[in-house]
């Protein structure tokens, strides 16, 4: 298999994650996008693990999922909080450290 | 022999087309559709997904983790949160930004640029994951993580820990 179509597919998923971070409003779509560039990521480190015959890419695609996992965790708990103090989990709202 | 290898080849790329088509097509469902909740069941597509990339590969350890954390707990947990913050179940026309397609300008020639440089470097180079003796068992992963990685390991640990514990505290009620 070319090495090419994996960086190929992790490049399209990282884009789509770009435009969802963007364009999304609701902050749990957001995180979503977030975890589309996560998995971006994670393919090329597999990818090039497999190229160049060693573990290391797995070993970091699995520390990429544990912060991953860490990011979501601590990502839902704001947008919980943003919620509870302003019924409203749109992004473009918080605003008020605006300069 | 080679011409089993080939046939094997072709094998994979046939599902490589299947498997990709099916997780982009995901993704940019994940970042189109109106519907909050529809939005995290296509995730789960995307992630099954690259999982299925994983296996491809010859990762089975990290596509069965990828599975499991993901979509055993990630998913669930983007879940729990759109019940929580009582989004909309229903469609809901107020996901997306006004000025949305500002995403647009930045995403599509990000995505050339992307596409240019990876053609440009790595032609034509090729993952010779069929071979057996090349292939990455869980225990060469467990090995490198608990010799080589083993400081990071730790790290990565006190992170998980540090952060559940920073979203409990941020997340209770006072």
């Amino acid at each position: 298999m070319l090495l090419n179509q994996f960086l190929l597919l992790a490049a399209v998923l990282f884009s789509i994650g770009v435009y969802g971070v963007l364009a999304r409003r609701n902050g749990v779509l957001v995180l979503m996008s977030i975890e589309l560039i996560l998995n971006a990521v994670n393919i090329n480190l597999v990818a090039f693990g497999a190229y160049h015959g060693t573990v290391s890419g797995q070993v970091f695609a699995l520390f990429v999922i544990a912060v991953a996992a860490a990011e979501v965790g601590v990502g839902l708990a704001i947008v919980l909080l943003l919620y509870r103090n302003r019924q409203s989990i749109a992004v473009d709202e918080v605003s008020s450290m605006k300069g | 022999m080679i011409l089993a290898a080939e046939e094997a080849l072709v094998a994979q790329n046939i599902f490589f087309g299947l498997i990709a088509a099916g997780t982009i097509f995901g993704a940019l469902r994940v970042v189109t559709t109106k519907n909050v909740v529809h939005a995290a069941l296509w995730l789960v597509l995307v992630l099954a997904g690259v999982g299925a990339n994983f296996l491809l590969v010859g990762a089975e350890f990290t596509g069965v983790t990828q599975v499991l954390v993901y979509i055993g707990a990630i998913v669930v947990l983007f879940l729990f949160g759109t019940m929580l913050t009582r989004s909309p179940i229903g469609r809901d026309e107020d996901v997306d930004n006004p000025a949305w397609y500002l995403g647009l300008i930045v995403a599509v020639p990000l995505l050339a640029l992307l596409s240019y440089a990876v053609w440009d470097q790595w032609g034509d180079d090729h993952i010779d994951s069929l071979t057996p003796a090349a292939a990455q068992t869980t225990a060469d992963v467990s090995d490198s993580i608990f010799s080589t990685y083993l400081v990071a390991f730790e790290a990565i640990g006190f992170l998980l820990t540090a952060a559940l514990i920073g979203a409990i505290v941020l997340a209770r009620k006072e």
